[in-house]
């Protein structure tokens, strides 16, 4: 029996980037704007069709203040924070929404400039009488590369994962994003390259974390039959799943595993396919080691394996799993909320239309995002080609 | 009851960690024990994590534990902390984890440590770790 939520299947019919990189020409609103725009048309459709609408990041009542902006008025709206997984709960939120009967267009948008903006903050706030004031700011973390490394470095003490497994993460992101027109950063780059860049907190180097960008984008969610004049191809929403665990990092168990073990389970079930089904991965790559947890927690590989699967080039142009293959949040863009870019560089690539870097004959893909500080948020989405 | 500062008054507590800083003031560590099971737990809850009983007290802890994970930190985060410095989760004998940083030049994951205080002006004294003797 199909699922609940697959019966009737919902589809991506439209995504489009806003502008990326560094941008002065634009505001975060207008960005969304102009991208929503694109995959409306994408889909023949247009703002006056969005009858829900997802944002995360926008502003305090995110939805509403975009929802003005653009001149929508929704009758199913969300701007829940999970982070920069966000785009992908919205997704699993959007099918359910429109299963059962609750809208027909979502809208899933976001754009920020934190690279123009310079607002990147780095710790948490002091003496708020937050239990992060209280039991993190003291000591010195950074927000989030502290967290991520204590990941890290855990990770690596119990597996036995090296530098040289991480270092991969960010050569493997680099090849793609030189065959992607649009990646930020596009030089080749060697393994020996970032292991010599500078440590930040051990064992995290600068070439081991993400870009900070520019950039967002827009999807559109909805029944085929809503997109009946698409000019492009619609992307099936195979399957979706979410999960979020700790916030503070000391009241993780286990920093070696993610909440992606629940929502690539969930994921993964309702689809009806297995991870080595998957022709593309678009992993939330916000730190290299993070590549690793993922590709163990969705199955790709045994726990602690992967440093090993990862070393025969396997995610790299060419390898049996590509993955990142837009550049990745390493080297492509990352502007603050990577989610929503994932999803469209997994549409980009089962609808065939990724240039230089298409995969070739992609029929299933899983965008995976992650959100908060070192793995609170996961949520898990597995795309097909109709 | 005596008349003591409220570092929740400061926005250094809440109301329900200000027992905790009190002691901190004492250069006492403490975390919650659960009467109903005799789980340790920090930071406090109402309730128990373990099985949702509501009667729990603070009990002071022995202040040794191990080092669950480490970095050190070689950028500027923190007017207060000059780079590079050990920041690290340690797991405390009796159960709870705890962000901390290790007064040392370096340590390892694994190694065993002792609570030590860090003066800080106008607030309680910090709970930090030092590597143990041995
Ligand atoms: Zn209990």
């Amino acid at each position: 029996m199909p699922h609940i939520l697959t019966a009737s299947p919902v589809y991506i019919v439209g995504a489009a980037e806003t502008p990326l990189g560094k941008v002065l020409d634009q505001s975060e609103l207008s960005m969304v704007a102009l991208a929503a725009k694109e995959a409306l048309g994408e889909a023949g459709l247009g703002l006056r069709d969005v009858d829900a609408l997802f944002t995360n990041y926008m502003g305090e009542e995110g939805s509403v203040q975009l929802g003005e902006y653009l001149g929508v008025r929704p009758r199913y709206a969300e701007s829940s924070d999970m982070g920069g997984a966000s785009f992908e709960f919205f997704v699993h939120h959007a099918m359910t929404a429109i299963a059962t009967g609750r809208c027909d267009v979502a809208l899933i948008a976001y754009a920020s400039r934190q690279r123009s903006r310079r607002n990147r903050k780095k710790a948490a706030a002091a003496l708020d009488g937050s239990l992060s004031a209280q039991f993190e700011t003291p000591y010195g973390i950074h927000f989030p590369i502290g967290h991520y490394a204590l990941s890290a470095a855990r990770y690596m003490h119990q597996y036995g994962a090296t530098p040289e497994h991480l270092a991969e993460i960010a050569v493997a992101a680099r090849q793609w994003a030189g065959l992607n027109p649009k990646a930020w950063v596009r030089d080749p780059l060697t393994i020996e390259e970032v292991m010599a860049s500078p440590m930040l907190c051990d064992p995290l180097r600068k070439l081991d974390c993400c870009l900070v960008t520019d950039g967002g984008g827009a999807i559109v969610v909805a029944r085929k039959d809503r997109a009946r004049d698409a000019a492009k191809r619609p992307v099936r929403v195979l399957g979706a799943g979410e999960s979020h665990v700790q916030w503070h990092v000391a009241q993780c168990p286990d920093l070696t595993v993610t909440p992606g073990v629940a929502s690539g389970r969930e994921a993964f079930a309702m689809a009806g396919v297995k991870p080595g089904d998957v022709d593309v991965f678009e992993p939330y790559d916000n730190f290299t080691h993070a590549v690793l947890l993922y590709l163990e927690d969705l199955g790709f590989c045994g726990k602690g394996e992967a440093g090993a699967f990862v070393s025969e080039g396997r995610l790299r142009p060419g390898g049996s799993l590509p993955s990142m293959t837009s550049g990745g949040g390493l080297s492509y863009c990352h502007p603050g909320a990577l989610g929503i870019l994932l999803l469209i560089e997994a549409v980009r690539q089962l609808r065939g239309e990724a240039g230089d870097r298409q995969v070739p004959g992609a029929e299933i893909a899983v965008a995976h995002g992650t959100g908060g500080l070192a793995f609170s948020t996961a949520s898990t989405v597995v795309l097909a080609r109709d | 009851m005596t008349d003591n500062l409220s570092f929740s008054d400061l926005g250094a507590a809440d109301p329900t960690t200000e027992p905790f800083w009190q002691a901190c003031v004492e250069r006492r560590l403490t975390v919650q024990r659960c009467t109903a099971c005799g789980s340790h737990q920090f930071y406090p809850r109402p309730f128990c994590l373990s099985c949702e009983a509501t009667e729990l007290e603070w009990v002071g802890a022995k202040g040794s534990g191990t080092i669950y994970s480490l970095t050190t930190v070689r950028m500027p985060v923190s007017e207060d902390l000059a780079p590079p410095y050990l920041l690290a989760l340690v797991d405390l004998d009796e159960g709870p984890r705890l962000l901390t940083n290790i007064e040392a030049e370096s340590a390892g994951i694994g190694d065993r440590v002792t609570v030590a205080w860090r003066r800080r002006d106008g607030l309680p004294p910090l709970p930090v770790f030092r590597l143990s003797a041995g």
